[in-house]
């Protein structure tokens, strides 16, 4: 079935059955390999993008259900003020280790400062408790997430 | 800083997807890069398999590539997987060579044990907290040869002595006269320059980039999406293929029934092995479904009855025999009949692995070769055994290594990769095999159960006498022979055979106990581990007998082992040791010298009623010798601490009916962002060689966090993970 989407501002058009998840449409049909497969159960959240500015697990989300809203994703977060501030604080803040997790938690991070823009511990720990990140770079995630909404250069 | 310098002329991955799409194809093609010269192009990023080029090249060693542009690239003999050797290891080569730090390139290395092997396993394998201690010597020495040719041939150009000119951020410079010239243009005579014998590496105190917190190397791809792990390799013509292995251990197929399957829109072909049923789609989605339709009969085998208890049951039973002594010292007879004595056993579960990148290898079998692309720790053990799976000579085999999405130990065995090569000798053209995080903890190789048994005397509040045992499963038996000799795996009493304390009668015993039906591999932390958590729990619970504060009790032993008695002292200080706590809340300390470097941790936690931990502080202070990163080992310590304390808290794997009952990370829990604390992390200043830092908190966390818990609650939990049930309600 041949569906167009709306991803990082380009039209694309993509055949694929309605109940595919947008994840594996971004990665194995379109070749956007950025969003990354973690657990296809949204209990990761390694494969984050935004819908409408909102952040949405893709793995579980069917291409059929995204119509005509706009998808963001790693490939294209840099285009927003908001994800260029936190693309430039992680790499300030030195967060990444693996990084497999990280465009998961770039993508999280910046839905949160575009809704919130000066977040308190306990909203990053409501935007952020649904990514996991293995190599445990928690601490540097919180600390880059303040530095971002502060604008404060490290 | 520069790492993905791109070759001028040469096609961009993007260009190549943006192309591909524009000319209204379907599947974006990720051709492995080539420039135009057909050699590999010098990014981190890209899947390429550098042959040993040196061609054109000033080659002095295995590491080190000068072009005549003056085009820097350094060979990775190690993997990258988050701990941020690629750039420690470009520090120390840079260091040694005076190269422009902001202008080199790195490779990863072909598989070629003969250039690029560990020293310390012998092997080209990434892991056990070795790479700066096993590579420190020889990319010093590398770099500083290098360093002296390019000074001769400039020297002789200008006809003055080698002693009168400097090297420096690239270029030589005749100290007098103040000429230079710069590494690229002394290339091609520097090739002809003789080494000098015995070459003196750097003093340290001539350092200019090791010891700085410089930026890592490899992370400006990974905020974009550009970054490219195994997992998102993309050929041209590309299928995707996903597996399921019985899961009874052992177990193998029966009948199949891939009627259904075979009618899933995408699904191209069903490939049934002995031990495995693998779908082949023009995408993971159809591969999934496909596989989901299939109907597999299982011959689950000897193993379908086996459970954690019986496995349980066997490992108690085998570790109150003897074992075959490791160490002992004084006469530990006498020692344990001196003063009061005190047993106890600890006991350490199963672990899966976990990597965020799910298990993955993307494979083409052609009939007179196989290329590989995936993210090892083991590049050339990789290579010897996919050739034997694909049955081509090893030098047919192509293995392209990538950033690994986590190793943690799971990528330092072959497995998915020969499955993978199995599965694509079925397939015309390339295949990505992905394991789905169901499959990739149900058919880990895991870390072994352990259990450990302690008999100690107290006489005057000191131990006089230390009789330890270790039993478990010994994963170097099976995967570095040589390195289990006489009985003993000398990872598996890591860090109980040089525990730290001063005790006069000290004995170490090893008991090899195999576990049935379940594999075992190495787990981050590695045998340390075990040994870590059951010392330092037992130390606290001796410190209590003896009337002691936990702190003063390990002071008192640490008298020969002052690198790691300054560690706890500044511990101590950092966290507020004694430091009045709110209700319910305790501290825990830890001191380990495990992995050549020398850490004390305190955690401070709140036990609540119901016995639910609430993590509130940790605080380390490490010894590692000189830090090549110090943000690099702050950051390793922190994530250290973060992965040890999931397993305190959660990491368990069992076993019923012969297979393993978690899945996911539903119920093979991880710690959150919420529950993660301020994480102080003090790294002393040393002149010491480097130790290795990547574990190091793994094996912290574990027993800071029970001893906070014991501070709290009184109750001495001698099993991991926590068992709340046990804590809910205690209070000292």
């Amino acid at each position: 079935m041949a569906t167009t989407l709306t991803i990082n501002g380009e039209q694309k058009s993509v055949d694929a059955p309605a109940d595919m998840p947008l994840l594996w449409v971004l990665r194995d049909v379109l070749g956007m390999t950025g969003t990354k497969f973690g657990c296809g159960i949204a209990q990761c959240g390694a494969c984050t993008v935004h819908i409408d500015g909102k952040a949405v697990r893709s793995c579980m989300l069917s291409v059929g259900a995204v119509r005509d809203r706009a998808v963001t994703t790693i490939e294209g977060i840099g285009a927003s003020p908001v994800g260029a501030k936190v693309q430039k604080a992680w790499l300030d803040v030195e967060v990444i280790q693996c990084g497999y997790c990280q465009s998961g938690q770039i993508m999280s991070a910046a839905a949160l400062l575009a809704a919130t823009p000066n977040p308190d511990d306990s909203d990053i720990d409501a935007a952020m408790a649904g990514n996991i990140c293995r190599c445990g770079t928690y601490v540097r995630i919180r600390a880059a997430i303040k530095q971002a909404a502060s604008g404060r250069q490290s | 800083m520069k790492v993905a310098a791109r070759i001028p002329g040469a096609v961009s991955r993007r260009g190549l997807l943006t192309g591909g799409l524009a000319g209204g194809l379907l599947f974006a093609f990720h051709v492995p890069l080539r420039a135009a010269d057909g050699l590999p192009l010098r990014s981190v990023n890209e899947p390429v398999q550098p042959p040993d080029v040196t061609e054109g090249k000033f080659a002095p060693n295995a590491f080190i590539r000068i072009d005549e542009l003056g085009q820097t690239t350094l060979v990775m003999p190690q993997v990258e997987m988050g701990q941020g050797i690629y750039t420690a290891i470009a520090m120390i080569l840079a260091e040694e060579l005076d190269a422009d730090f902001s202008k080199v390139t790195l490779l990863h290395a072909p598989p070629n044990d003969k250039l690029y092997a560990n020293p310390l396993f012998g092997l080209q394998a990434t892991g056990g907290s070795t790479s700066v201690r096993a590579f420190w010597k020889p990319l010093r020495q590398a770099g500083a040869s290098a360093r002296a040719m390019l000074v001769q041939a400039a020297a002789a150009q200008w006809q003055v002595e080698p002693a009168s000119c400097k090297a420096s951020n690239g270029e030589v410079v005749h100290k007098e006269s103040g000429r230079t010239l710069s590494y690229g243009a002394l290339a091609a005579a520097a090739s002809g320059q003789t080494p000098p014998k015995d070459i003196a590496p750097k003093d340290p105190k001539d350092f200019v980039l090791i010891g700085k917190p410089l930026k890592r190397l490899d992370t400006p791809d990974k905020v974009n999406g550009k970054v490219v792990y195994g997992i998102d390799a993309i050929l041209p013509d590309m299928k995707f293929a996903t597996l399921a292995q019985c899961p009874v251990f052992g177990g193998k197929v029966g009948k199949v029934d891939d009627s259904a399957a075979i009618r899933i829109p995408g699904v191209r072909k069903i490939i049934v092995l002995d031990d495995l049923v693998a779908v082949v789609g023009d995408h993971m989605w159809a591969a999934k479904k496909g596989l989901e339709a299939v109907v597999i009969d299982w011959d689950e085998g000897p193993n379908a009855t086996i459970s954690s208890k019986d496995i349980w049951q066997d490992l108690r039973a085998a570790s109150e025999k003897d074992g075959v002594v490791a160490k002992s010292e004084g006469d530990i007879a006498k020692g344990l009949a001196t003063g009061e004595r005190f047993d106890a056993a600890y006991e350490l579960p199963f672990l899966a692995h976990a990597a965020m990148e799910p298990l993955n290898a993307t494979v083409h079998v052609k009939s007179d070769s196989c290329e590989i692309w995936t993210g090892t720790q083991i590049m050339t053990r990789v290579q010897s055994e996919a050739a034997k799976a694909a049955g081509l000579p090893v030098d047919k085999v192509i293995v392209n290594n990538h950033l690994l999405g986590g190793g943690f130990g799971r990528k330092l065995e072959p497995d998915m990769v020969v499955a993978a090569v199995r599965i694509a000798k079925q397939v015309d053209g390339p295949v990505k095999v992905v394991w789905t995080r169901e499959e990739d903890i149900q058919h880990d190789v895991y870390r072994p159960a352990y259990r450990d048994t302690i008999s100690a005397t107290l006489s005057d509040g000191k131990i006089v006498g230390w009789k330890y045992r270790v039993s478990g499963s010994s994963v170097m038996a099976r995967w570095l022979p040589p390195a289990f000799q006489k009985g003993i795996d000398i990872d598996a009493v890591d860090s109980a055979v040089d525990m730290p304390y001063d005790i006069p009668n000290f004995h170490v015993e090893y008991l090899r106990a195999e576990p049935r039906a379940v594999p075992t591999g190495f787990w981050r932390g590695v045998g340390p581990n075990n040994n870590v958590f059951a010392i330092e729990c037992f130390m606290d619970e001796l410190a209590r007998k003896a009337g002691k504060d936990p702190i003063v009790f390990r002071r008192g032993m640490l008298g020969k082992n002052p690198r790691l008695l300054a560690a706890l002292n500044l511990v101590a200080e950092k966290s507020g040791w004694g430091q009045p706590l709110p209700a319910r809340t305790g501290r825990g300390v830890c001191v380990q010298p495990s992995f050549g470097s020398f850490i004390a941790t305190v955690v401070e936690a709140e036990i609540d009623e119901y016995g639910e931990v609430h993590l509130r502080r940790i605080t380390s202070a490490v010894d590692t010798g000189i830090a090549v990163n110090p943000d690099t080992i702050e950051a390793q310590v922190q994530g250290g601490l973060v992965f040890g304390l999931t397993a305190a808290l959660y990491g368990e794997v069992t076993i019923d009916k012969g297979r393993v009952q978690q899945s996911n990370f539903n119920d093979y829990r991880m710690l959150r962002i919420d529950q993660t604390p301020k994480i102080d992390v003090h790294v002393i200043k040393s002149g010491e060689v480097p130790g290795g830092i990547g574990e190091t908190g793994v094996t912290a966390g574990p027993p800071a966090l029970r001893n906070a818990i014991y501070a709290v609650t009184g109750v001495a939990l001698r099993r991991l993970p926590i068992d709340r049930s046990l804590i809910a309600g205690k209070k000292t």
